[in-house]
């Protein structure tokens, strides 16, 4: 996410992550969560799902802050992100680059 | 066993009906979203679940009753509000939603619609409206806008479509909103708002169909939920008869109604049976 300025309280905000599931044989490929992921998360695989349709793939696993909007659009209730838990190395602090 | 596992995890699975999961919604139909949204407003409401039943009439938006773990009922084509009155009468502790279309609350259960709005029934009805009659092939309804082309109107549709918050406002309902499938989470809270009012409490929720309406009218799923993010501007508090559903002037969202006045479980009590 790009700032036009850094805030002050950046080095104290947590940002969460998120995981990302998806059922792939019930999704019937509409790409709601695709176009609409505010970070850009997924992306449309070239695999068939048993129904014939193309599911979504997590290209971005890192960028997910878990906002649930995918789980929240997605009309097949095929997709859902959960928490990820703090990983070592990762204290969870935002960078204004990232 | 994996994939099983995956299925059991849905936040939503412990209000689905998984077995009858995958549902029979197109790719790129609104209705599932509108079906998610209300099972969240439910679970985070903290209505008495055990208490709240579902009904819905004939149609695509109609099978919503037939996927829920809950109490439901798929009435008759346009019975979904009167079949929920009498439920609602009959047991008052009863949280009943309505859960249909625009084609079976507006054509054929149009009279029902206004009656219960007027009578103040506590029902929570929420209006999948997709412009069209999709189920049986995306025909000309009550709500379809002036000039598409369906398959009874080829040239354009010649007729003026309902102002459906308008109509529910001037009837009598206590509760208006009208929202869209990419506004999910202001149609999740305007949801867990209507199930928490007393009184007839009414969304309209603006869904794509694109194999009965966008195929003829070329409008792409993505394209519609586009129109819904560029065309339309939030107004809460608007009045209603500025409401009008044109995507040329641009489409009002918001909850434009939320008063309460009695309810007819209340007229009745106090009028026929305070003295029994």
């Amino acid at each position: 996410m790009k700032y036009w300025r850094v805030p002050l309280d950046v080095d104290e905000i947590q940002v969460t992550r998120g995981i990302v599931h998806i059922v792939e044989e019930r999704c019937k490929g509409c790409g709601y969560c695709i176009a609409y992921c505010p970070r850009d998360v997924l992306e449309m695989s070239s695999k068939y799902n048993v129904k014939g349709y193309h599911p979504p793939v997590v290209k971005k696993p890192e960028a997910c802050v878990n906002c649930h909007y995918c789980e929240t659009i997605c009309p097949d209730f095929a997709i859902y992100s959960v928490e990820a838990p703090p990983q070592e190395g990762d204290d969870g602090k935002h960078s204004a680059s990232c | 066993m994996d994939k099983l596992k995956a299925r059991s995890d849905h936040p939503l699975d412990a209000l689905l009906r998984t077995d009858r999961i995958p549902h029979i919604w197109c790719s790129g139909c609104g209705i599932g979203t509108v079906f998610a949204s209300c099972l969240v407003a439910m679970q985070t409401s903290g209505i008495d679940l055990n208490k709240t039943a579902m009904v819905s009439g004939i149609g695509c938006s109609g099978r919503g009753a037939g996927y829920i773990k809950l109490d439901s009922y798929h009435t008759t084509h346009g019975r979904a509000i009167p079949f929920a009155t009498g439920m609602k009468l009959a047991n008052p502790e009863l949280n009943v939603v309505v859960f249909s279309g625009d084609g079976d609350l507006f054509a054929i259960g149009g009279n029902h619609f206004i009656h219960a709005a007027r009578r103040n029934v506590e029902l929570t009805v929420i209006c999948v409206n997709n412009l069209n009659y999709g189920m049986t092939g995306g025909q000309a309804a009550a709500t379809t806008p002036c000039m598409a082309k369906t398959p009874t109107t080829p040239l354009g549709n010649p007729e003026t479509p309902f102002n459906l918050p308008l109509l529910a406002y001037a009837s009598g309902a206590s509760y208006v909103a009208r929202w869209t499938i990419l506004h999910t989470r202001d149609l999740t809270k305007s949801i867990e708002e209507a199930l928490t009012r007393r009184g007839f409490s009414f969304i309209e929720v603006l869904a794509p169909c694109p194999t009965g309406y966008g195929r003829r009218n070329k409008e792409k799923p993505l394209d519609s939920l586009r129109l819904y993010q560029e065309r339309t501007v939030i107004k809460n508090g608007a009045d209603p008869s500025d409401v009008i559903l044109d995507y040329q002037q641009g489409i009002t969202l918001g909850k434009f109604i939320d008063h309460e006045r009695p309810t007819f479980l209340d007229s009745y009590d106090k009028t026929c049976r305070i003295n029994f």
